[in-house]
């Protein structure tokens, strides 16, 4: 016989996790269903860059809820399970075991897959990326007796990776294909800021840096070719290059979008009784200029859960959630708030040199996004500029001494 | 070892700790399910608000400046709140009673 839940999530990530809890918190009556592909029950991702591969906190830890949580909620957890396809129609999806699964309504929170290197030598052992339990694992056990480590990628995972390693005492080397870290992400004063820091700790940041591939010996990792014809000798190479989103099934159902799953203000796809939520979820943000854009955090998961649920619970609520990050490498802590795409103007409040300053990007003189480093009180006080769009006179904004609440108007 | 929560919904429920060292790991274990948490505890955000009985307040580690002003962010602050990641447990606080503070 068939097995059917009223509500069956795919991921069980931080999305999944939460549409689950949302579900049950909201009283909804009916079953439900998280299935995931990994072994374990739903835990925290962002802490396998920082401290659970420091060893700061242990897998038991950073799960979301103790394993009791789940049956006691009447949630079945169906783990280790992998879906091969979707059929809308008949609101049943096929998993790679054989096994078919019927639905009412299917929230799909997939995130995505770490990105490959597509040269030779990806495949040998010794090279990581970070997404799983099972990848930090598999690092952490190989990190003992590595000594020269390769981070492949200048983004928030290479270099939260790059200063647990540093701090270890392990020699890294970060590889950035672009002229700065983090290009993507932050603004110039972010980047320059961060490869200080790196660089202060001993790790050997390569900006513009054109690899050939990755070389082996006895089908380990042993060093890196660069387009020069430099070899950079590595034990372990960490790959930090983005992630694909895991949709395949979804879109060969049909589902609108190219690089991900495009749904709309209540997170419904084109496909019916299909939601998507989290780091596959194409979305028009309100934050992003009503940019249709892909958002990779814990924020975005949890909050797009909510909307979902909502949704299904006949409380349609539109997405209007401002973003907000945060990664913590060595002493320095830094928070996100707003989405600075599209900015033509940044604003630096107190000086880097101190530790502790706010890159206030603006668009058209109106605030988009702030980088809080080692600096709680402006981020805190940063939402509501980000909020009312705020248009602050630039010398003001700039001084640290007025606090930004008195600039949100 | 006694900590009494109660809940949004008015619920009062006694916990003994069992091996959890944060106020917010002590109220999750129990199976309550109000509070977030969505940093994880790392002190990123204000998602695991609570409010503590005032005459338990000087038992507990200062408040530290992060854990302050990101309390600032919430309409609910009051004398006896902090972020429940940040309060290690210890055998001082045995009956301590804490609230789980509104949603924002």
């Amino acid at each position: 016989m068939q097995m059917r839940y009223d509500v069956l999530i795919v991921g069980a990530g931080h999305g999944g996790a939460q549409a689950a809890l949302a579900l049950r918190q909201l009283k909804f009556a009916g079953s439900v269903a998280l299935l995931g592909d990994e072994p374990d029950p739903p835990y925290e991702r962002p802490p396998l860059s920082k401290e659970y591969f420091s060893g700061e906190k242990s897998f038991e830890r950073i799960l979301i809820r103790p394993p009791t949580f789940w049956p006691e909620r009447n949630i079945e957890l169906l783990l280790g399970r992998r879906v091969a396809a979707v059929h809308p129609a008949e609101h049943r999806i096929a998993l790679s075991d054989g096994a078919h699964l019927g639905y009412g309504k299917l929230i799909w929170a997939t995130g995505g897959a770490p990105r490959r290197l597509s040269c030779s030598g990806s495949n040998l052992r010794g090279v990581h990326s970070v997404r799983t339990r099972a990848d930090a694992d598999r690092m952490l056990a190989e990190t003992i007796r590595a000594r020269n480590i390769v981070v492949i990628g200048g983004g928030y995972i290479g270099l939260e990776a790059a200063a647990v390693l540093a701090k270890i005492g392990k020699h890294v080397t970060v590889l950035e294909a672009m002229d700065r870290v983090l290009a993507r992400v932050a603004g110039e004063p972010l980047s320059r800021f961060y490869e200080a820091e790196h660089q202060a700790h001993g790790v050997d940041i390569r900006l513009n840096a054109q690899m050939d591939c990755l070389i082996g010996k006895d089908g380990w990792v042993s060093g890196v070719r660069m387009a020069d014809g430099s070899i950079l000798s590595a034990d372990m190479v960490v790959v930090g290059i983005g992630i694909v989103p895991a949709v395949e099934p979804l879109a060969t159902a049909g589902a609108a979008g190219v690089n991900g799953v495009e749904v709309d203000q209540f997170c419904r796809t084109s496909l019916p009784d299909i939601y998507a939520i989290g780091d596959c979820a194409i979305h028009a943000n309100p934050f992003a200029s009503t940019q249709k854009i892909r958002l990779e955090s814990v924020q975005n998961a949890n909050d797009q859960a909510i909307i979902a649920v909502k949704h299904i619970m006949g409380e349609p609520t539109p997405y209007h959630s401002v973003p907000w990050f945060w990664s913590n490498q060595y002493d320095l802590k830094l928070q996100t708030i707003g989405l600075n795409l599209g900015y033509d103007d940044i604003v630096m409040r107190g000086d880097p040199a101190n530790r502790s300053f706010t890159l206030v990007y603006l668009n058209q003189g109106r605030v988009i996004a702030l980088d809080c480093v080692n600096s709680v009180k402006d981020y805190v006080q940063g939402k509501a500029l980000v909020l009312v769009h705020a248009t602050p006179d630039k010398s003001r904004l700039s001084n640290c001494e007025i606090p930004l609440k008195t600039l949100a108007t | 070892m006694e900590i009494i929560v109660t809940t949004r919904t008015g619920e009062r429920v006694t916990i003994a700790p069992n091996g959890a060292t944060t106020f917010l790991e002590v109220i999750r274990e129990a199976g309550i399910d109000e509070l977030l948490a969505l940093c994880g505890g790392c002190c990123s955000c204000a998602t695991s608000h609570v409010h503590v009985e005032e005459a338990f307040l000087d038992r507990l580690p200062p408040i530290g400046s992060d854990e302050d002003d990101l309390l600032d962010s919430s309409e609910q602050r009051c004398a006896g709140s902090r972020l429940s990641c940040q309060v290690p447990i210890s055998d001082t606080l045995d009956g301590v009673s804490v609230t789980i503070a509104p949603e924002d």
